[in-house]
């Protein structure tokens, strides 16, 4: 039997779990995958970035486990061909394929800010050596994990300022803890979880950090203002300032940053800056294709696109309007995936609304919180039920519908955490007393 | 008046700690009293004396009502059965077999053997399988129990030894893991180990969806969904990478395969198994604190870390665990299986198993089948290849190319195996049923032959025990008249059917060809004999001559793998055979009581353990109970998939409100294995026990539907 040909457009987690999940499923010999990376690095788990950069995973590798797949690292993929099945890759291969997947992950968007950029011209352009070296790699690529060895920088054009940074990928995290010294100082732009998770792990590497949030509170998708306010006393009980309810307005420094200019006219000092505004599907490599593409790229239950052989999982997919899956998600989804594509279930298909679920955590535990389904409560026909204690620094809510239990939040103390999913997944109604599902047996008092 | 003999030092006929006990003999009381009484004996290592309610009511089995001390047959089909002279019933045992064989070729014969057989006997029914009977199928119940630990431990370390240190090194190592095991009910002389080691300051997990017994006495409970242990394991590994706890010394030195088991950990980090099994990333993150902050730790499971589709992966995933903190082939530390049948051990190193020949042997291997074949007498071409594994063979069972004629010695899967009304039915459909029993099981009952056996105070052999020792039982009071020892029963069903010698009926005898047949194998009794057993308060294995100590702890220097190292595993999460959905929203898992042992075919024969554990229940959560609106005591009727069960609720916040346990040791309408699934792990072939799906309901509207769990 010829195996068939399953090419992967993406290196990332959702790629990596694919490629797993369907040798496992199909058997030896019945599948050929080859994942088609941007980035230097082989797949690792991106959502651990924070805390490598916190200091955690000393020396180890972030690297996820790939099946029998062959990753081709530093090759994009420039065009699609869904009418061929061929693809066309940075190193000039031509692939043909049974099936692709579109992995193409997301996009760090940029804030619009001013003096973002280095007034500089674009450095010229890599020299023929460094692409010939990016082939040649191309076949083993890095071990990702430490931050010893910071590979060729992987830049976002036009250059931003030096000491402006993203954190999307290893690439960026090594730049980011090589720049990142104890004592200097730093701005995080952006108060969701990327950036306060971020701006915790630079304050524990002792950095003096502030924090620029626009929208009133922290994490505002998933939490809500007092949830948020004790996120804040946990984060500023780390060292880091935080300033909601301001705008960045421009960067100040030549070509090194210096400062970052807010909306009322204050500047923060910045020897060092992080840009975290959240991410958009990376959806170019779709629509020159001419599939069918709203904020991602759309695909129907069985993860299909518009066009026949392609399908998309992960960050770049749109499914049932949804965009900005988490790993938990990409991973349920790869695992669809691989079960329809290796053959095992040919029916699989993603849960039809993937409950919307939100973890943050830390290596100490500083600061932990959960959120699912609709964690504000200011939906009609809604009750919350909350515990707060400030001594303890954690806050407890329940938002409830009748007797279904519908969103819930819990800051510091997530002894709860499975007992409550628990019952908001299962569809559990509330006992009359719901504050009973606070309350957890076998857990540590 | 005569001086009364003394007392007999022997061993408990229960689990597989296998407690010294003495048995001092009494003038019965009547007629149906036992001759016997159990006694301390706080000599013996393991127990000091200490005795469980099963081990201290163990005489009540040998009272002769309760027991076998006829041979019976039946006439026909439809026909009961009747009493039969030894001769006539072992006639007839020996036809029936032949006559499959003769009919539907030697493959249509087959040997279901137990876990509480003896090393004797256990060795002896493979020899009568292979050399006799000349079929591959011959398998036991121990595939039930012991096979995921076994094959995820012979990967890892090269060898199975349910435990590779003494028991009473668990007082002294500093944390220690337990993991789907409950000690507190089902070995309870093994908690003096687990208090000394909280005297001495050790620290106790328990993993365990149930806050059992055991788990109360926990610094820290683990409470993951049944059927995550693997991804709790996984999730483990990831918080020691994390942490930065990882032995690179010990890795680097004795251990081959990292790479790979640290990429599969990275793919479960701690908040997607907080998902996946309900543990908080905290609970997780103290867990990994305690066990590396020890100075020594251990992990031990037991079957609620094996009995799973994916029992091997988890076991494996476990002794990742131990291997990438160093926390093996250490004094003090590493990994151990809590084996739960008397002869667990014992009863897979010899035989019974049907890919091993004795000696813990591989029937695949060219050099292995020639020694063995050499002891025997027989070509080695001669001896049939791997057979099917237990389930696989019980479900065959009358079926085309299945078995047609079985031989059942020390079993009762009529109650212990899962999905049993199936394999009840499959029973029924054979030619040919032939059962050695103590006592008139559930599975006696569907035979056409039934040999009575005598038992443990009534017979010599030895036991291996979850150590590795190896104990002997003595004899101290002679088997009823009627009854004959299971050796005896196999010399004449072999004499019948062509081999008069080979099968002698003196347990010495027998072990004198065991120690020969295990030479050179990875389990070695070549050096083990009676008297050194005797002097020795047992001997461990590997001791390959009579001037070899024997080895109470394995792999201080090396594993017992072809380099010397141990090998991670690369395993991954995967979910049970049967998840939870709208038609069977809730999960069952199902283990023992305190006071019933495996299929109770002993111990519900007991007044004083029936009055303690009288039947069964179905403990569920109150919130559960609420949302059912049953109260404690109401019927309750437990559907799966392949079954029902109706048992009185037990309503306990000790378990997880998406769950309910049963378990499992009777049989009728409230077998907690009419409803369990048979979905085997496959590389051990252990069927998911631990975990199915269930619905709920009062038993008074099961058929109105009203009433059910959402």
């Amino acid at each position: 039997m010829t195996p068939r040909r399953i090419a992967v457009v993406g290196a990332g987690m959702a790629a990596a779990r694919f490629a797993r999940r369907v040798h496992e499923l199909a058997g030896p010999g019945a599948v050929d995958v080859v994942l088609y990376g941007a980035e230097p690095d082989r797949p690792y788990h991106r959502g651990l970035l924070p805390a490598l950069l916190a200091g955690g995973y000393a020396g180890a590798s972030l690297a996820l486990p790939t099946g029998a797949a062959t990753v081709h690292t530093a090759t994009p993929v420039l065009a699609l061909d869904p009418a061929a099945r061929v693809l066309r890759t940075a190193a000039g291969a031509t692939p043909a394929y049974d099936a692709v997947v579109l992995a193409t992950g997301a996009e760090p968007i940029l804030p619009p800010v001013r003096d973002l950029y280095r007034p500089a011209p674009r450095p010229v352009p890599a020299p023929a050596t460094a692409t010939a070296s990016a082939t040649a790699s191309a076949r083993h690529g890095a071990d990702p994990g430490t931050l010893v060895a910071p590979a060729a920088r992987h830049d976002t054009p036009p250059a931003l300022k030096a000491g402006v940074h993203l954190l999307r990928t290893l690439a960026d995290c090594r730049h980011l803890a090589a720049d990142a010294a104890p004592g200097r100082t730093a701005v995080v732009v952006g108060g969701g979880a990327l950036g306060t998770g971020t701006a915790h792990a630079l304050a524990a590497r002792g950095l003096r950090v502030q924090l620029v949030q626009r929208a009133p509170h922290l994490i505002p998708r998933h939490l809500d203002a007092p949830g948020a306010a004790t996120v804040r006393r946990h984060l500023e009980a780390g060292g880091v300032r935080v300033h909601t309810g301001r705008t960045a307005t421009a960067l100040t420094g030549p070509d090194h940053v210096t400062g970052v200019g807010l909306d009322d006219g204050q500047v923060l000092p910045a020897e060092l800056v992080l840009l975290a505004c959240g991410a958009r599907p990376r959806t170019a490599l779709a629509r020159a294709a001419g599939l069918a593409v709203r904020t991602g790229v759309v695909v129907d239950d069985r993860l299909a696109t518009s066009a026949p052989g392609v399908y998309a999982l992960g960050d770049c997919a749109e499914h049932r309007g949804t965009t900005g899956t988490d790993a938990e998600t990409a991973f349920t989804q790869a695992d669809v995936l691989a079960a329809r594509l290796g053959g095992h279930d040919p029916a699989a298909r993603p849960a039809a609304a993937a409950p919307a679920r939100f973890r943050l955590s830390t290596a100490g535990g500083e600061l932990d919180v959960a959120s699912f389904g609709d964690p504000r409560g200011d939906a009609p026909h809604t009750d919350t039920v909350r515990l707060t204690d400030a001594t303890r620094g954690t806050y407890k809510k329940l938002v409830l519908r009748g007797d279904a239990l519908v969103g819930a939040i819990l800051v510091g103390d997530l002894s709860a955490v499975g007992e409550l999913t628990g019952a908001f997944e299962r569809g559990e109604s509330a006992p009359p007393d719901p504050l009973q599902l606070l309350i957890t047996e076998g857990a540590p008092s | 008046m005569t001086e009364p003999p003394p007392p007999t030092d022997t061993h408990c006929p229960y689990c597989a700690l296998q407690c010294g006990m003495c048995l001092r003999r009494v003038a019965a009381a009547g007629p149906d009293a036992p001759g016997v009484a159990v006694e301390e004996r706080p000599g013996f290592p393991v127990n000091l004396g200490a005795l469980c309610g099963k081990g201290s009511n163990a005489a009540d089995t040998l009272a002769g009502s309760v027991r076998l001390t006829t041979p019976l047959v039946r006439d026909r089909r439809t026909d009961p059965l009747r009493p039969a002279t030894w001769e006539e019933a072992l006639d007839r045992a020996a036809r029936g077999l032949a006559q499959a064989a003769r009919r539907h070729g030697r493959e249509a014969a087959g040997v279901f053997g137990g876990g509480g057989l003896t090393n004797e006997k256990a060795y002896l029914l493979g020899k009568f399988a292979r050399v006799v009977l000349r079929t591959p199928h011959i398998d036991y119940n121990g595939r039930f129990c012991m096979s995921s630990a076994a094959a995820a431990q012979r990967a890892a370390f090269g060898v199975d030894r349910g435990l590779p240190f003494p028991l009473a090194d668990v007082a002294r190592t500093g944390c220690l893991v337990l993991v789907g095991a409950n000690p507190a009910d089902t070995m309870p002389p093994a908690l003096r180990h687990l208090r000394e080691l909280r005297e001495a300051g050790g620290t106790l997990i328990v993993v365990d969806p149930r806050r059992t017994r055991t788990a109360e006495l926990a610094d820290l409970h683990l409470r993951p969904a049944p059927g995550t242990d693997l991804a709790l394991a996984l999730g483990l590994l990831h918080l020691v990478i994390a942490r930065g706890r990882v032995d690179e010394d010990f890795v680097a030195r004795r251990t081959t395969g990292f790479a790979h088991a640290r990429a599969a950990a990275m793919a479960h980090w701690p908040e997607r198994v907080e998902a996946l099994t309900g543990i908080p990333v905290g609970q997780m993150r103290r867990a990994v604190d305690l066990f590396c902050d020890a100075p020594t730790a251990m992990v031990l499971t037991a079957r609620g870390g094996e009995q799973h589709s994916k029992g091997v992966d988890t076991v494996g995933a476990w002794i990742n665990l131990c291997l990438a903190t160093g926390r093996a082939g250490r004094p003090g530390s590493g990994y151990g299986c809590l084996t739960g049948q008397g002869n667990g051990q014992g009863g897979r190193e010899h035989g019974q198993k049907a890919d091993q020949l004795p000696g813990y042997r591989s029937l695949t291997d060219p050099a292995a089948r020639a020694h063995v074949a050499a002891v025997w007498g027989v070509d080695p071409a001669d001896l049939p290849g791997p057979g099917r594994s237990a389930y696989e063979l019980l479900a065959g069972l009358g079926t085309p190319g299945g078995v047609r004629a079985l031989l059942l010695m020390g079993s009762n899967p009529v109650v212990s195996a899962p999905d049993a009304p199936r394999i009840t039915e499959r029973l029924r459909a054979l030619d040919h049923l032939v059962v050695c029993d103590v006592v008139r099981s559930e599975t006696a009952e569907l035979a056409d032959v039934v040999l009575p056996s005598a038992q443990w105070a009534e017979e010599t052999g030895t036991m291996t025990n979850l150590e590795g020792r190896v104990v002997l039982r003595r004899a101290a009071v002679p088997p009823p008249a009627g009854v004959r020892t299971d050796l005896d029963a196999l010399h004449g069903l072999a004499a019948r059917l062509g081999h008069p010698d080979g099968f002698p009926t003196t347990a010495r005898e027998v072990f004198a060809e065991l120690r020969r047949a295990s030479a050179g194998g990875a389990a070695d009794y070549a050096g083990i004999t009676y008297e050194r057993i005797e002097q020795e308060d047992g001997v461990f294995w590997p001791c390959p001559g009579e001037d070899h100590p024997g080895t109470p702890r394995l792999f201080l220097d090396r594993f017992a793998t072809p380099d010397g190292r141990a090998r991670f595993a690369d395993v991954s999460h995967r979910p049970a055979a049967e998840e939870p959905d709208d038609a069977y929203p809730l999960l069952l898992t199902t283990g023992r009581v305190l006071a019933q042992y495996q299929s109770g075919a002993q111990t519900r024969r007991s007044p004083a353990l029936n009055r303690a554990a009288p039947g069964p229940f179905v403990e569920l959560h109150p919130r559960l109970a609420a949302r059912l609106g049953v109260t404690d005591g109401d019927r309750l009727t437990v559907t799966s998939r392949r079954g029902t069960a109706t048992a009185p609720a037990r309503v306990t916040d000790a378990i997880r409100p998406d769950t309910v346990f049963m378990p499992f040791h009777w049989s009728g309408e409230g077998s907690a294995n009419n409803l369990t699934n048979p979905a085997l792990d496959p590389v051990s072939h252990m069927p998911e026990f631990k975990v199915c799906a269930v619905r709920v309901t009062k038993a008074d509207t099961a058929r109105t539907g009203a009433g059910e769990a959402a």
